[in-house]
């Protein structure tokens, strides 16, 4: 087995050997090893989309707006991915961020979910009708295989969430009477001894 | 009174990280320390009359057990070689985690040897392997033999029977990677289970060497005497391979440093020094100079540096006999006031790092900050703006703004990594081919380029924007968010000029280690050793703190 140290030294390497700067070179070999931390399958995307850079060239997004202009060429998911973690601070301003043709959207995924981090934000993606939640850059959920991550979004959708409970307030006043249950009633003198200080602070 | 922290870019330059010595806060002391109560055991000891086979050590608490495994193997005299081109070796040897199976020493005993060729499993935690000082320990297992002991000024000259050429550990070669780990208390320090593979191999040396002269004259054969034992240390044989780590690792080397120089500040601040913690501190100088005249090096640079060192030691227990009085209020401000004005910067360094003696107090809560988590600080801050950047670069690159590049002295290097080891290497950019292939470890020279650059673009633009056409900076880019919160987390020297001296920054790491007697065998590779003088393992529980100037050989 590959320890994720070797991953992140040859992938930033391999990203160097193929064009990028050294900068770019240390984002994209985080966000793989970040991957296979998670199970999706970063090593074989990053390798097949060198390999297809060879042969087929990419278009560059260096400045990502609401709705993104449909490219005849995929849009590169490295140069996208850093631009994203660059301007995450003015995109998270937006409602939904709309994207056509993106090569490889697992490894553009492994940014956003750094952005989820960065911003404090849970993020919504839709790939092409299938779901996928960024949780802080703690764990990636999606109802997509590995094997089935595609190697072309034809159309991404990126919602930021709302930091908003998940539950109703109801479940949640139900376990908490519930955790009162570990709660001593105070007599009058624990009221009086129990915390060390006086009942008034008047002083 | 309060004394400031030193200034980076004096402690920062390369003349005065390589003048560094080892302290309290070395790694292979903390690891003593931490590691003393643990039961040592010698698991197995399976050697052939020739001393070749396998051989297991452990040290155990609770639940937690570590293994050395060993593997001693019969090379030929020409395949034994300290470089890195090396493929067979002496020994061998891996830090297991837990109790190694049968199965595992069957699987290990197929790869360890093999080193970078091999592949490890996330059970083991660091890997080594070591070649004999073959004139050494065939004296000594002649001698013991015979029934005699080892000739100490032959012993004195080399100071250890084995030298490692490589510690690896954090995930090189399938080892487990730094997270599986990094929760477990006892190893909450640099290089912690680095320094267990070495000391644990240092007593592998004297088993071995004891097994061999008993075998070659079981009648007569005597024990190497605990006392000389104790006096040998193991060597290491060091190239390029960990400078660029220092670059690499900027908040770590940060944590290093700012650890010293809090130590160095809290010592000065002391305002009554208490007599006992005097007589210690002069007791250390004073012995620490065998360290200085045992000290044997055939490198002129190190001579002229020991040579120096010696002249101003002797100068400073003059002094300090003569002069100076620890009942003054703030005596050891006083002290390194005098030092800054009358000694060199190797000498200002060893004192330094003796003052830490007396004050675990001080140190030992350092030890503890000594880590550092690169990755909460990987990610650029691309809502400032440019008009930060520069004020940052301004702050805090002075002297790197003042190199002129366009001089073909400062920018004469270039690192690169080696198709056929891939290690790191220097060379010269106009003599030799593949500059095109540079690693970013000229951080300086590429600060010097982002600064002019933001000379150029406009105060508002954020980095973002900034970073859109200029994405070949953004590594610099990084360190300069990362060198505003870590002050002596970046080199503040160039790297690839013409007069750079590679080995001051393997020494800056080296003395981190707790290493002594540098050795320079080129500018580019040197010798050391580890643990001369430290008890043995079966003396942990209760050991002389101050061991490293006590040495005998």
């Amino acid at each position: 087995m590959k320890s994720f140290s070797e991953i992140e030294t040859t992938v930033k390497r391999a990203t160097k050997a193929s064009g990028y700067s050294w900068g770019v070179a240390e984002e994209t070999a985080k966000c793989v090893r970040l991957l296979e931390s998670f199970g999706l399958p970063g090593i074989k995307h990053i390798n097949n989309y060198f390999s297809e850079r060879k042969e087929n060239s990419f278009q560059n997004l260096n400045l990502i707006s609401e709705r993104n202009p449909p490219s005849a060429k995929p849009y590169c998911p490295i140069i996208l991915g850093v631009s994203f973690l660059d301007q995450s601070n003015s995109l998270e301003l937006l409602k939904k961020i709309e994207l056509n043709n993106v090569a490889y959207p697992s490894i553009f995924l492994a940014f956003l979910s750094r952005t989820s981090e960065i911003i404090g934000k849970k993020i919504q993606i839709n790939l092409d009708k299938k779901e996928i939640i960024l949780n802080f850059n703690l764990n990636i959920y999606s109802n997509i295989a590995n094997n089935d991550f595609p190697s072309i979004a034809n159309h991404l959708e990126i919602n930021f969430l709302k930091n908003i409970d998940s539950f109703s307030e109801e479940e949640w006043k139900n376990l908490y009477k519930l955790s009162e249950d570990t709660f001593v009633e105070e007599s009058d003198s624990l009221k009086q001894g129990g915390a060390g200080a006086g009942l008034t602070d008047n002083d | 009174m309060l004394v400031e922290l030193r200034d980076p870019n004096t402690i920062m330059k390369l003349s005065r990280l390589g003048s560094f010595h080892q302290s309290k806060l070395s790694f292979l002391r903390s690891f003593l320390n931490e590691f003393k109560d643990w039961e040592y055991k010698q698991d197995l000891f399976n050697l052939d009359e020739n001393g070749y086979g396998e051989a297991v050590y452990s040290f155990k608490k609770d639940k937690r057990v570590y293994s050395l495994v060993c593997f001693a193997n019969h090379i030929k005299d020409e395949e034994r070689s300290d470089r890195v081109i090396a493929t067979k070796w002496d020994a061998a040897f891996t830090l297991h985690d837990g109790v190694p199976s049968k199965k595992d020493i069957e699987r290990l005993k197929n790869e360890v040897p093999r080193q970078e060729v091999g592949r490890l499993s996330y059970k083991e935690l660091t890997l080594s392997r070591a070649n004999k000082s073959v004139r050494l320990f065939n004296h000594v297992t002649d001698n013991l033999s015979k029934g005699l002991q080892p000739d100490l000024n032959l012993l004195s000259k080399v100071g250890y029977l084995y030298r490692t050429t490589a510690v690896y550990g954090s995930g090189k070669f399938g080892l487990a990677d730094r997270f599986r780990i990094k929760n477990r208390e006892e190893i909450n320090g640099p290089f912690r289970l680095e320094m267990m593979l070495v000391y644990l191999v240092r007593q592998f040396t004297f088993d071995q060497v004891n097994h061999v002269a008993y075998h070659k004259n079981p009648k007569k054969a005597v024990k190497l005497d605990e006392q000389i034992s104790k006096n040998l240390g193991i060597g290491n044989s060091t190239g390029l391979g960990m400078a660029p780590f220092i670059v690499n690792h900027p908040t770590l080397l940060n944590n290093w440093i700012l650890s010293r120089e809090i130590a160095l500040k809290k010592i000065r601040e002391i305002k009554d020094v208490k007599k006992n913690d005097s007589a210690l501190f002069v007791d250390c100088v004073k012995k620490s100079l065998t360290n200085i005249t045992s000290w044997n090096t055939d490198s002129e640079y190190q001579k002229n540096k020991i040579n120096n060192l010696l002249k101003d030691i002797q100068k400073f227990l003059k002094f300090i006999e003569n002069e100076f009085d620890f009942t003054t209020e703030y005596s050891f401000n006083g002290i390194y006031e005098w030092l800054e004005q009358e000694t060199c910067e190797e000498c200002i360094e060893y004192v330094v790092s003796i003052m830490m003696e007396p004050y675990s107090e001080i140190t030992e809560p350092l030890v503890k900050e000594m880590s550092s988590d690169e990755e909460k600080y990987f990610n650029i801050p691309a809502h400032r703006t440019v008009e930060d950047l520069r004020n940052i670069i301004e702050k805090k690159y002075p002297n790197i703004l003042e190199i002129n590049f366009e001089k073909k002295e400062n920018n004469q290097n270039f690192w690169f990594i080696s198709k056929n080891k891939e290690e790191p290497r220097l060379a010269d950019r106009f003599e030799e081919h593949g500059s095109e292939l540079e690693q970013p470890l000229a951080i300086a020279r590429d600060i010097k380029k982002l600064y002019e650059i933001l000379m150029v673009s406009k105060n508002s633009q954020t980095v973002s924007d900034f970073l859109i056409k200029n994405s070949e900076l953004r590594h610099v880019v990084r360190r300069v968010f990362v060198v505003e919160k870590f002050p002596y987390s970046e080199i503040q020297d160039n790297t690839i000029g013409k007069n750079i001296m590679p080995i001051d920054m393997l020494r800056l790491k080296l003395s981190f280690f707790g290493a002594l007697k540098f050795d320079p065998r080129s500018d580019k590779w040197l010798r050391i050793c580890m643990f001369q003088g430290a008890p043995l393992p079966h003396e942990l529980k209760n050991y002389d703190e101050q061991w490293v100037y006590k040495s005998n050989i």
